[in-house]
């Protein structure tokens, strides 16, 4: 498969965060730290809203996460997510103190609780980009 | 900022007919609404000096200019925080105003909601929704419903808020808009079907969605020294407040999901109005989602947080309950006009010209606006 035939919304290019979707597709998720006072932030951008300090670093993400939310989506807003349903996706706080939205794997809804341990996972699209999924750890 | 209570008034307002399938071009609609607002103050057209168009660019300042024959423009301005945009634009027209930049300030919003695109199909285009755009869009998280599911199911979570509360809130909007000859939805509802609509994204059923619609609504916002000498009853702006929430682009790295741009907004208005919460005699809050009724019910300090599920609960935000809230039925159940219907409902409550839906001795009130992931904008008024 390519771009072409991808159907599903795919990430435009941007220069603040590409570091971050190269990561992905080395299944090795980055974040953005900063040079000035150390902290991490998601979803990358130019400047730190601590220090202003426009310095900054990629480190590497444990991968080890809990959810602090999630919903069940019974309804595809876009055609490519039909298949998926009912599809949930969930918001999950990372050991680094940032949140990811993503997919879950391998879990029945009933299953999902506020603080369940999650681990990261890596999913290629084939589409030259590569997307976050948990599972429960 | 005190000093600008009470310093203009809403003086006309103007509704087009609320439908599914209008049949006109959205410049009609906003120019129909706009006329019928200008005309229900006793102006003309040429005494607009000031338009803030909805800021979505459907509509520019020129197009008022160019259709409205306006011969001098002195104020244009927009308030891009999508449905927080009607009420944080009387705010900008409320300073323009007070400081003696313009006399009469139209606020005119419209739109094909339901016959042209889609709003849900529109939002990745939007640059306040570029974060989500490259990082929960390609996941399949695309659209409010969804995007907000995340907060309720956290409030229900922390809380034990209940799906059954919020069915309280369809229910009782639906009732007011039965009672309004321009309303969409005419249908009685009861929790049951509420409970029975199908789960869009859990934990948010159909009927805890707004309606897509079709239509236009506009207000004037005058200074107040003029309004006593036009056609209505001067409709006074005690206080006004906008707020933005923490994270505002996106909810997903919001530190608290459960709070609304509202919270910040609301003691601003309260502060300004010099009134509190139970001066309040009928409220008018933006209600894309029933849970977001009850967020900001919570964030305007009607309750504490976590409360809301039992504040909607037993009749207190049905008509003749202690605070009466969306008496023309709302975006759940009258039309989607960006909450500018919210606003004409209000000032028609406070002129004492609501039909069936009128609270009785309503003298003072207040509106809401909410949007583009957790802006909220606050006024309180008063006959
Ligand atoms: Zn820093």
């Amino acid at each position: 498969m390519t771009e072409l035939d991808y159907d599903k919304p795919m990430p435009p290019l941007n220069r603040d965060s590409k570091p971050f979707w190269d990561s992905m597709k080395e299944h090795n998720m980055r974040l953005q730290r900063c040079v000035g006072c150390g902290k991490i932030r998601h979803y990358p951008r130019p400047v730190c809203d601590s220090c202003y300090s426009m310095e900054y670093d990629w480190v590497r993400a444990s991968g080890k996460g809990k959810v602090h939310t999630w919903t069940v989506s019974e309804h595809a807003f876009h055609p490519g997510f039909l298949a998926a349903l009912p599809m949930t996706l969930a918001t999950v706080e990372l050991e680094e103190g940032v949140r990811v939205c993503a997919q879950m794997r391998d879990v029945e809804p009933g299953q999902m609780a506020v603080d369940m341990a999650v681990e990261l996972g890596y999913e290629d699209t084939g589409a030259n980009f590569t997307l976050p999924v948990f599972r429960p750890a | 900022m005190a000093g600008l209570t009470d310093k203009c008034a809403i003086t006309g307002i103007g509704e087009t007919e609320y439908s599914k399938n209008s049949g006109k071009s959205v410049a009609a609609l906003q120019m129909e609404a706009s006329l019928k607002a200008i005309a229900d103050a006793g102006l003309k057209p040429t005494d607009i000096d000031g338009v803030i168009p909805y800021g979505n660019m459907e509509m520019v300042a020129e197009d008022f200019i160019t259709n409205l024959g306006l011969p001098d423009l002195r104020y244009s301005a927009v308030t891009p925080l999508g449905g927080a945009s009607a009420v944080a634009a009387i705010q900008a027209a409320v300073s323009a105003v007070a400081s003696g930049i313009a006399n009469n300030v139209l606020i005119p919003i419209g739109r094909n909601g339901s016959s042209g695109q889609r709003i849900g199909a529109r939002a990745g285009e939007m640059p306040q929704f570029r974060l989500i755009g490259e990082f929960e869009m390609p996941q399949g998280n695309i659209a409010p419903p969804q995007l907000y599911a995340h907060m309720a199911r956290r409030h229900m979570e922390l809380y034990g808020t209940k799906s059954e509360q919020l069915a309280e809130i369809a229910v009782s909007t639906r009732a007011n808009a039965i009672l309004n000859d321009n309303a969409v939805m005419t249908k009685p509802m009861t929790i049951e079907d509420h409970q029975n609509s199908r789960i869009i994204s859990d934990p948010l059923r159909l009927f805890d969605c707004c309606l897509e619609s079709d239509g236009a609504a506009a207000v004037i916002v005058s200074g107040s020294d003029r309004a006593k000498d036009l056609a209505q009853k001067p409709i006074y702006i005690m206080g006004v407040g906008e707020g933005h929430p923490d994270s505002p682009s996106t909810i997903t790295q919001r530190p608290d999901i459960t709070t609304l741009g509202t919270a910040k907004a609301a003691p601003r208005a309260f502060g300004m109005a010099g009134v509190s919460h139970k001066d309040i005699d009928v409220a008018e809050i933006y209600d894309c989602f029933t849970y977001i009724v009850m967020c900001q019910l919570e964030d305007l300090g009607f309750c504490k947080k976590g409360e809301g599920g039992d504040f909607v609960s037993n009749g207190r935000i049905a008509r003749g309950g202690e605070l009466p809230i969306n008496t023309h039925g709302g975006l759940l159940s009258q039309s989607h006009i960006v909450g500018m219907n919210h606003v004409c409902e209000l000032v028609k409550q406070l002129r004492g010209s609501a039909g069936k839906a009128q609270v009785a001795n309503a003298e003072i009130g207040l509106v809401t606006g909410y949007g583009d992931m957790g802006d909220g904008s606050v006024a309180i008024m008063r006959n």
